[in-house]
């Protein structure tokens, strides 16, 4: 269907030929319009056309004509005019937006070094940024990016699992739950546990689990690692759901210590950091600091494993990822190499965790949900296996599209007073995945520059490395 | 062992849900290697098609007699559900065809994504109650002083689903033993490209595929909407994962033991959660599915994977 005659012109007189094609061009766009608007008009009736709802009596059932013509016709028209104006057209594919790539790499030699250096500044930078050019939202800002920066921390750990060893981890989010809850009981049973104590306990905690969960999984590849993975995500969800004694259940536990800065609280009054610095209480400083806190957790993963790459141990991770058989063959201890990717992953996945504990102030099963997993996951394949940079980006867009998304109140003077965007984020949400994916199959950062050379260094297309499937 | 015999009763009926939507997984596995993450929210689109033709002849059209309605419901919901199953793989899978192997499970993700919202947003969030259909059933054996007194029951609900499965499960080996489509789909399960040089379509025969395993699910979203009388939008991801445990339990890849792999599973969250906690049935079942896979990586009727370097 993609492959369109346009651009090629037969022998003989080309002119009519290309008027033909044209023609021809807008009669197909046409008819794969309707053919998607009667399979719109098919998908959509029993959901969009038809609603049950709960009414006295059983459930009741209306129609909503309205909703179900309109959804035909976005259909139509959508179709109609991706054809004409975007699926037909002869983009000139690999060489225009290939060529001007290539001429921007060649001008800025280190282009994702210069980006990632760019982006640090404007992260160490930016709860300054924030309260200066946006004063009355700074709080909400630095909420974001808090959050944002808390999934670029969880992408960079699973990468190491993902990325870097080529296990496929769909139950990344467990090692989340443990960090959090590691932290949270750690300070409802024992009082003297704050965040900086609790935080390498956590990890610690969170790599042994790793490691308890890797060890049955050494055998297993691929596809059915992912499964198994997700399965133990699962039930670790469960038990903290049911040990009621332990955990509280689905109450959650709350009242998790704020961390301090040395000791000095976020407060006002006798000994808190306002009143020992000596300048005027604010509630903000208290989100400026926890951002600094994750910004430095962050920056100590993107660290390590950058370190770690370069070390024995990551060099066998990326051997393990390219091909596990002649990994064996050359002498490399598989089992210890995976079991070190599992832990190392899953410890940054504990300080992240803990991390989510003390900024809540509260953890309940609910946060660790398999989607959480998937959304860890998405951001790492999103940006590109194993591109540190890639992974920022995906969480820029990913993660800061969804919240930005609460803000478009605007929106309701064009739908009507009902209308929540919020309601729709995670579908936007899936859709993105699916549309990225099937645009750029291999992330956004998708070319590589190998950790060690023979003579000289050359950047790899992405067909080349790291098919990253776990084999 | 009257109760023990009830829970029997009571494992095979879920077993045969699980195992309606396991064959999804293993087909789609079988033919293009993928776990289709999406199956399970197709086997939920199926459940609520069920309860909107339903409501639409009883309520709408005010049709009363029951075994053609359930007729007619199965029928559509089959029909409408295939249509999204077929949706789903020309959205999401087949641009990716080809790709490396993670790419198509994201865009699995993400299409269970889509369509759990979707569904959450245009059918509401709470769930949906269904008053029981069909009722009453067959006392096997009454309750007496012997039996401690409890009876063994098998209402009408459980015969149609294990006579409903095994009529299709019966159709369903014909159609891939017997005819030009099964002998299609077996061909590019052994070899897809080479399948593809001697003249099949594979690309028809995968959507194809797709379209069967999304009718099965209907099948059983159907039946579970009928024997359990509630659904909501996240019923998808929980029958999922479970059916997909029934399919590698079974061995990924063949038939006869998704089903036996669905029942078995079925079997084993029933008895567990008769005999020790509901709460931890789920555990159980991962459990299961990660015993089997270490111990058993080809699962109960499959076929050993050769390592190819």
């Amino acid at each position: 269907m993609a492959t369109t005659s346009a651009g090629i012109h037969p022998a003989g007189s080309p002119a009519i030929a290309s008027a033909r094609q044209e023609e021809s061009r807008i009669a197909r766009a046409f008819r794969e319009a309707v053919i998607v608007a009667l399979l719109v008009a098919a998908l959509s009736f029993f959901f969009i056309g038809v609603r049950t709802d709960i009414a006295p009596g059983g459930l009741d059932i209306r129609m909503r004509w309205e909703a179900w013509f309109t959804a035909i016709a976005i259909g139509f028209f959508g179709r109609l005019l991706l054809n004409l104006f975007v699926f037909g057209r002869d983009w000139g594919v690999g060489s225009r937006a290939g060529a001007a790539r290539g001429r921007l790499t060649e001008a800025v030699p280190n282009l994702g070094k210069w980006m990632l250096r760019t982006f640090f500044v404007f992260a160490a930078l930016l709860p300054f940024i924030a309260m200066y050019l946006f004063p009355g939202r700074d709080r909400q800002l630095i909420d974001v990016s808090i959050l944002i920066m808390t999934y670029v921390m969880l992408g960079w750990g699973l990468n190491i699992v993902v990325g870097l060893a080529g296990l496929l981890d769909l139950g990344y989010v467990a090692f989340y739950a443990v960090g959090a809850y590691s932290f949270a009981l750690l300070s409802t049973y024992y009082d003297f546990i704050g965040f900086w104590t609790a935080l390498p306990l956590a990890g610690l905690l969170a790599a042994l689990w790793g490691m308890v969960l890797g060890f049955p999984v050494l055998r297993l590849r691929g596809d059915y690692l992912a499964i198994v993975t997700l399965a133990f995500g699962e039930i670790i969800r469960v038990v903290l759901l049911n040990w009621y004694e332990f955990t509280g259940g689905p109450n959650g536990i709350s009242g998790i210590p704020k961390p301090t800065f040395f000791g000095l609280e976020f407060g006002r009054g006798e000994g808190s950091f306002s009143d020992f610095f000596g300048i005027p209480y604010s509630p903000i400083h208290r989100f400026v600091y926890l951002y600094y806190i994750i910004f430095l957790l962050a920056l100590v993963t993107y660290v390590v494993t950058i370190r770690l790459r370069s070390l024995p141990i990551g060099r066998a991770w990326e051997a393990l990822r390219e091909d596990e058989i002649a990994c064996r063959s050359l002498g490399i201890n598989t089992r210890n190499t995976k079991l070190t990717a599992f832990a190392i992953g899953a410890m940054f996945g504990g300080f992240a965790g803990s991390f989510f504990a003390t900024r809540q102030g509260f953890v309940s099963p609910e946060s660790f949900t398999f989607m959480e997993s998937a959304i860890i996951l998405a951001i790492v394949v999103l940006g590109g296996l194993g591109s540190q940079i890639g992974i920022v980006l995906a969480s820029i867009v990913m993660i800061g599209g969804i919240e930005a998304l609460r803000n478009l109140g605007f929106l309701t003077y064009i739908f009507g007073p009902d209308f929540d965007p919020a309601q729709y984020r995670m579908l936007l949400f899936g859709m993105a995945m699916v549309v990225i994916m099937v645009w750029k199959p291999r992330g956004f950062v998708s070319t590589r520059e190998p950790t060690v050379a023979l003579k000289e260094k050359k950047r790899i297309g992405a067909d080349l490395v790291a098919q990253g499937e776990g084999h | 062992m009257e109760y023990f015999l009830q829970q029997l009763i009571n494992g095979l009926t879920l077993g045969s849900i699980y195992g309606l939507i396991a064959i999804g997984y293993t087909m789609v596995y079988g033919i293009i290697g993928m776990i289709n993450f999406a199956h399970g929210d197709i086997f939920m689109i199926g459940s609520f098609i069920s309860l909107a033709v339903f409501l639409i002849l009883t309520t709408v059209f005010g049709f009363a007699f029951l075994p053609v309605v359930l007729l007619i419901v199965l029928i559509v919901a089959m029909l409408f559900t295939a249509t999204w199953g077929w949706s789903v793989e020309r959205i999401a899978y087949r641009p990716l065809r080809g790709s490396f192997r993670l790419a198509p499970l994201i865009t699995a993700i993400g299409m269970s994504i889509v369509l759990q919202n979707f569904v959450q947003i245009t059918q509401g969030a709470r769930v949906k109650p269904l008053p029981p259909q069909v009722q009453g059933g067959i006392t096997l054996i009454p309750a007496s002083e012997v039996t401690g007194g409890i009876s063994v029951q098998l209402s009408y609900m459980q015969i149609v689903i294990i006579v409903t499965t095994v009529v299709l499960m019966a159709g369903f080996t014909l159609l891939i033993t017997r005819t030009s489509l099964g002998r299609a789909q077996r061909a590019c399960e052994q070899d897809r490209k080479m399948a593809a040089l001697l003249g099949v379509d594979t690309d028809r025969t995968i959507s194809l595929t797709f379209v069967m395993g999304a009718a099965l699910a209907a099948v059983a979203g159907c039946m579970f909407l009928l024997l359990y009388g509630v659904i909501d939008f996240y019923i998808g991801f929980l029958a999922g994962v479970k059916a997909f445990t029934a399919a590698v339990l079974g061995g990924i890849g063949s038939l006869p033991g998704a089903m036996l792999g669905g029942l078995l599973i079925g079997l084993i969250e029933v008895f567990w959660s008769a005999y020790f906690t509901v709460e931890y049935k789920d555990v159980a079942a991962f459990s299961i599915l990660a015993i089997v896979l270490i111990f058993l990586p080809s699962g109960l009727l499959g076929k050993p994977e050769v390592e190819k370097v």
